[in-house]
Order: C-alpha cells, then sequence, then structure tokens
C-alpha cells in the first residue's frame, strides 16, 4: 500500500503554545480514517496545516509522496460547518460549483462540464432538488452535505473533512455515510475529524488519536482500545460530560430536570 | 426641476455623472466590503486618507486629482497596515484596533489641514471639502480622473468577481485549492481605498463609510442573491447620486454629499420597513398571521375537548363552556370565533352558541392528534417524564406542518394513545391509516 498521508515532527504553536506537539504518522492509500480527540485537541489544526493554512513551527508534511503544491489538485477540503456565515447571499449551486474553481483559471469564466460535475455532487448528497435555494434556508445538515458536494466536485483523491457529522440530522448522516463507503469502493482516501466515540470504531478502517501529542495511529482494532481512549480523553470521559455534550450539540432545552441533581 | 433633468447644461452633466459614478462604484465595491463585515474598516479608511491627501498637497504644492489620489492610496494602505498589524501582534482587540487607527489619522489630518490653511497658500482653496464633500466644485479635470478610476474599480470586480465572492464566503477553501487569497485580499482592498478616496470628492471624508456600506446593507433586504445584492447597490448608489445633486441645483445652498447620504438613508429606512421576508412589515406580519392561527386552533381543540368529555360529538356549544374548558381572553376568543365562522370551521346557531362544521371537526382532530403525536414523541423518544410534556406541546402542535406529522406517524407507528391514555384522533376515526 501507499502512502496517502505522512506528517514527520510536526510542531504547531499559536502565539508560541503548541497545540501540535511533535506528531509523526503515515496513512496509507484508500482509508477511511478518524481523526479523534478531546475538544481542543488540535484535530482542526492538524487539518489545517495538511492544508497549508497553518504554517507549522518545525516538522513538515507529504501527501501522496509529494509536497502540497505538488499534489493540490487532488486534495479537497471540507472546512467545519461553523466556519463560514451562513447568512452569506449565495445559493445552494453557487456553493457546490466553488469546487470547480482552479487557480490558473481565475478570471475564466467556468464551463458546462464545471457546472454538470457541481450539479451531479448535488444530486450524490441528495441536495440537487434544493439547488436554487439560498444557504441560509437550509438545515445543519444539509448545509454540511452542500459543502460535501463542493469537495466531491473537486473529483480528488484525498478528502479532508473536518466534522461533517456534527450537529447532523439523521439523513443528512445517512446520506454522507452511505457516500463515503462509495468513495472508498472508487479508491479514495478520506480522513475525518470526528467527536463521537460511540460511532467512530464502526466507520472507520484507520484511526489518528490526538491530544496534543499523538496517542496512536493505526489501525481501528489496535487503536481503538480502552487504554489508548483513556490515555486521550484522560477523567473526561465520564458520563457526564458526554450528556452535557448532548445537550450542547443539539441545542435542549435543560430546564427540565428528570434527573435528580447529582452530589458533585 | 425640468432644468436639471434636461442635462442642457454640460455642467451641470458632467458633475451629475460624475457623482453618479462615484456612488455606484462606491456601493459595489462596499457590498463585499459590507459582506466581509468590514464597515468599520471602511469607515477607518476613509478617515485616515485624510493626512495622505493634505501631505500630498504639501509636497507637490498642487491640488492635481492623480497626486492626491496617490497620497489618498498611500494613507489608506499604511491605515491597513496598522490595523492588521495591531490586531494580530499585539492584544488590542480588533475593534480597537480600529479606532485607535481612525482617530489617530483623521487627528494627524486635521492638524495638517490647519497648517496648510494657515500657510496662506494660493492654491489651498477647496482643501476642507475633503471633509465633507463638495461634488459641484470638481473642475473637468477632477471629474474625468475621478470618473476613470471609478470606471477601471468597476471593471476589476467584474473581472474578479467570482474569486471575491470565494474568499469573502470561505477564505479558507480558496486557500486551499491554491487560490492567491492574500493577493486577492490586498487587490480588494486596493479597490476599496481607491473607491473610498475617489468617494470622498462626493460626500467627504465624514460621510464616506455611508456612501460604501449603506446601499448594500439596505440592498441585503431584498435580495438572497449577491448578484442582484450588487446591481440593486449600484441602483441606490445612482439614484442617491442622481437626486443629491439635483437637490444642490435647485437650492445651491444645499450641499450635495449630506443629501446624497440623506437619502441613502431614507432608501436604507424604506428597506428595513417594507422589505420582503426580512423587512420588520414582514415580519409583524407573520408574527400577527401565527398569532391568529394560534387563537382559532386553541378554540378549535377546546371544541373537540368538551366533545371527548361528553363522548360523543356534542351538537352546539355555548361560549360559556368553551371558557370552562379552557381560560380565553375574552377578546381573543371573539375574535377567533368570528375568523372559525368565516372560514366555514364553525357555525353560528344562535347569538353565543356554536357548532363544528364537518371540516371544523376534522381540523380540531387534526390540532389535537398533534399535540398528542408531539407528547408521544417527548416521553418516547426523548425520555421526558409524561406530567412535564404538556406545555411544549402546547406551542409546538401550532407548528408541526404536515411532512413533520407524517414522519411523526412513521417513526412512532401510527400510536393510538398518548402518554395520558387519551386517544390520538386519527383523520378517519374508524381505521387508522396505514402507510
Ligand atoms: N487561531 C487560533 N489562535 C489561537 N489559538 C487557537 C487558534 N485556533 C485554535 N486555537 C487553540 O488551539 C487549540 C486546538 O484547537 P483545535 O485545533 O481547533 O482543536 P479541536 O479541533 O481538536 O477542537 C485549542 O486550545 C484552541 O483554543
Ligand atoms: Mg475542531
Amino acid at each position: 500500500m501507499k502512502t496517502a498521508i505522512e506528517t514527520h515532527n510536526l510542531t504547531v504553536a499559536y502565539n508560541r503554545r503548541p497545540v501540535l506537539w511533535d506528531i509523526d504518522f503515515q496513512i496509507p492509500e484508500g482509508q477511511l480514517i478518524g481523526v479523534l480527540g478531546p475538544n481542543g485537541s488540535g484535530k482542526t489544526t492538524l487539518l489545517k496545516s495538511l492544508m497549508g493554512l497553518v504554517q507549522p513551527s518545525s516538522g513538515y508534511v507529504r501527501l501522496f509522496g509529494q509536497s502540497l503544491d505538488e499534489v493540490r489538485s487532488r486534495i479537497s477540503y471540507v472546512p467545519q460547518r461553523e466556519s463560514v456565515d451562513w447568512d452569506f447571499p449565495i445559493s445552494v449551486r453557487e456553493v457546490a460549483v466553488m469546487g470547480r474553481y482552479r487557480k490558473h483559471k481565475l478570471l475564466g469564466r467556468l464551463n458546462k462540464e464545471d457546472h454538470r460535475l457541481a450539479d451531479e455532487a448535488l444530486e450524490k448528497v441528495g441536495m440537487l432538488s434544493f439547488a436554487d435555494r439560498q444557504i441560509a434556508q437550509l438545515s445543519g445538515g444539509q448545509q454540511q452535505r452542500v459543502f460535501v458536494a463542493r469537495a466531491l466536485a473537486q473529483q480528488a483523491d484525498l478528502y479532508l473533512m473536518d466534522e461533517p457529522f456534527a450537529g447532523v440530522d439523521a439523513a443528512s448522516e445517512e446520506a454522507i455515510l452511505s457516500l463515503l463507503k462509495e468513495m472508498k469502493q472508487a479508491g479514495k482516501t478520506v480522513l475525518i475529524v470526528h467527536h463521537d466515540l460511540h460511532t467512530a470504531h464502526q466507520f472507520f478502517d484507520w484511526m489518528v488519536l490526538l491530544n496534543t501529542r499523538l496517542i496512536k495511529c493505526g489501525p481501528t482494532s489496535s487503536v481503538f482500545t480502552a487504554d489508548y481512549l483513556k490515555q486521550a480523553y484522560g477523567g473526561q470521559l465520564t458520563i457526564l460530560s458526554q450528556v452535557s455534550d448532548l445537550v450542547k450539540a443539539r441545542d435542549f432545552p435543560i430546564r427540565e430536570r428528570s434527573f435528580k441533581d447529582q452530589p458533585k | 426641476m425640468s432644468d436639471f433633468f434636461t442635462f442642457s447644461d454640460p455642467n451641470v452633466r458632467l458633475v451629475t455623472a460624475g457623482t453618479i459614478l462615484l456612488g455606484i462604484s462606491a456601493a459595489i465595491v462596499g457590498t463585499f466590503t459590507f459582506l466581509r463585515k468590514r464597515a468599520l474598516v471602511g469607515d477607518a479608511i476613509a478617515h485616515a486618507i485624510l493626512p495622505g491627501v493634505c501631505l500630498s498637497f504639501m509636497i507637490t504644492g498642487e491640488k492635481h486629482p492623480a497626486y492626491l489620489l496617490v497620497g489618498a492610496v498611500l494613507a489608506g494602505w499604511l491605515s491597513l497596515l496598522v490595523m492588521d498589524y495591531l490586531s494580530s501582534r499585539t492584544k488590542l482587540s480588533t475593534d480597537t484596533a480600529i479606532g485607535a487607527v481612525l482617530s489617530v489619522f483623521f487627528g494627524a489630518g486635521i492638524l495638517l489641514l490647519t497648517s496648510i490653511q494657515h500657510s496662506g497658500s494660493a492654491n489651498q482653496a477647496g482643501l476642507d471639502q475633503f471633509l465633507f464633500g463638495k461634488a459641484a466644485a470638481m473642475t473637468q479635470r477632477d471629474i474625468w480622473v475621478f470618473s476613470g478610476v471609478a470606471v477601471v474599480l468597476l471593471g476589476l470586480v467584474l473581472a474578479f468577481f467570482r474569486s471575491f465572492k470565494l474568499i469573502s464566503f470561505d477564505p479558507a477553501f480558496a486557500k486551499s485549492i491554491g487560490l492567491p487569497v492574500r493577493r486577492l485580499e490586498f487587490l480588494l482592498s486596493t479597490i476599496t481605498v481607491l473607491a473610498v478616496a475617489t468617494g470622498i470628492q462626493a460626500v467627504g471624508v465624514v460621510l464616506m463609510a455611508a456612501l460604501l456600506i449603506t446601499p448594500a446593507a439596505a440592498a441585503r433586504f431584498w435580495t438572497d442573491r449577491i448578484q442582484v445584492m450588487i446591481l440593486l447597490a449600484a441602483a441606490f448608489g445612482l439614484l442617491s447620486g442622481l437626486f443629491g445633486s439635483w437637490i444642490s441645483y435647485t437650492a445651491p445652498s444645499m450641499p450635495t454629499g449630506p443629501w446624497i447620504v440623506v437619502l441613502l438613508s431614507m432608501i436604507a429606512v424604506v428597506s428595513v420597513v417594507v422589505a420582503p421576508k426580512r423587512g420588520i412589515w414582514a415580519r409583524l406580519r407573520l408574527q400577527r398571521s401565527n398569532a391568529r392561527k394560534i387563537r382559532q386552533e386553541n378554540i378549535l381543540k377546546a371544541f373537540y375537548g368538551i366533545g371527548e368529555a361528553a363522548d360523543a360529538p356534542v351538537a352546539t356549544v355555548a361560549v360559556d363552556m368553551l371558557r370552562q374548558q379552557r381560560p380565553f381572553e375574552d377578546i381573543a376568543l371573539q375574535l377567533g370565533l368570528r375568523e372559525l365562522v368565516k372560514k366555514g370551521l364553525l357555525h353560528k346557531h344562535k347569538p353565543g352558541s356554536y357548532a363544528l362544521t364537518p371540516t371544523g371537526l376534522q381540523e380540531s382532530r387534526r390540532v389535537v392528534r398533534l399535540h398528542r403525536l408531539w407528547e408521544l414523541y417527548l416521553t418516547e423518544r426523548m425520555n421526558y417524564a409524561a406530567d412535564h410534556v404538556h406545555n411544549t406541546a402546547e406551542a409546538i402542535e401550532h407548528v408541526i406542518t404536515p411532512e413533520v406529522e407524517a414522519a411523526l406517524l412513521r417513526e412512532l407507528d401510527h400510536p393510538i394513545l398518548d402518554p395520558h391514555d387519551a386517544v390520538i384522533p386519527y383523520q378517519n376515526p374508524s381505521k387508522p391509516s396505514a402507510s
């Protein structure tokens, strides 16, 4: 198997505070890879440094054995959904077709083929019937699907997705998941930042477990063990914190009190 | 008035055309400033340009528009750099950095302006017009230069429209596909500085932010399409430029710039109030129609409840019985009853006594069904306690659409009883619909 992603002594700091520390791993092609770790463990930062969006203080990244600039057209990046303003006045189709923008066509027009590929991508995520809607009129899950469609339109070989399942409804989760399986069958490599431990071991072939430093990288069965999880999540893995995450993620009102108050 | 609009006077023609062009280019460039949430930065640039303009005059001793533009652009860039540096390299927050740059640069500009005026330079007349603008005082040469710049800006925005749209919406993605985001941002900033530098001819430094941002802000209320938004913003810029010029033509003591801004503000206020969907008026109407729906559905539910308690559809119901069923407000009850009669859901027998029509009965069953389905959903799927769900369902029952109802029915598999063991009424009472 050839290597899709490798990092060498990758260290990234914001204002001199390291959030990734000496990360060293290799991931083979054609896998579904989950990046896991608690909040603030540097998952987003890892993706951004793979994409050259943040400058590492030391170390480097290789994609398909080459530097990012040499293989950029084969890589697709799906940012965290909250990173953009969904009230922006553009339509679903306009977002999808952004996947067809190219740096050497800064001024040129998009051609028919570009529009066809964008529509095809929307069809694949089940959003073609929404193509003319403004993006603010979509649910969170639908917005996420539009982001995935934009990535599909890029026709890349390696996909880096930041939390595509966060705050997503069941239908959207299903749509994205079946798409991921399809992509894997087509030999694509997909790296996904994921926060839900319950579903993680069903989704992924390969895992990167992170908490500022690299805890473990390897096939799911060798990484997803109580021991490594404990190293990554430490004392945070209590039921209480999971519940509070759920409340936050689904925006439940907390005024209803169906549990007895827990002693501190 | 007719005098002005025939444009027979070539000078009027030229000044008006120039003012309109400046307005249009500021509005179009400003659309991106607005969408990138940089309104305050636009204001700071406008103020920061003043010292550049003054310095270029002090150095060259001339009021040639090209020199003034060079000074303006240099000062504008410098202010951008300083803002960037302050907010990224120091602990100052972004708005503090913007505020600091605005006041320091503007203060320096005023200082230079004062010293120029005291130096008694013969050529200095009109420099203070940069403060509030004076379109009518533009010379032919000024107008040609500034209009030329405005046209170039429009061309650039048109050419780079797609890229500007992307870096405004999702700069990280733009960078990930290898677009030269830094250079594009620099280009957009330069275009903004130039639009501001030319726009201050019309409205002056102090009011420039209004010329830049107000058209876009007003346009946003009318549309969800960036292309339409830009055209609308341009149209607002055009209209205000045209009528601003007209007002100062008919009443020469009236300054053009402030009038342009007043007109723009009026357009913005009208947009905020009457725009479909986003406007205050539309939102009020929506709220009123919601309130109407809620009061009608609550009355229908009371009818259903009375029938349910009597264990048989009741022929006629007196208003007092409704009040016992549910504590209605008097006015709401009277209003709701009248509306329901008008919609053909109720039938008025005699004063103070009503009966459900067949459609009214179906409608009342629907509302009760939604209420009970939602209660069941909360207890079954969300693990709420049965005695906690009633109040939530009271609100949600009015919101649930037929699609959501279908989804609920599927999810709960066409249940018979709600959490309080009351029967869930289906459309066709004898056989619960199976899908
Ligand atoms: N632009 C930034 N400037 C300063 N600190 C940042 C920035 N982005 C992220 N951080 C910090 O870096 C750490 C890692 O963040 P992130 O990579 O987003 O974590 P994750 O995605 O795993 O939640 C967090 O502590 C966060 O506060
Ligand atoms: Mg993150």
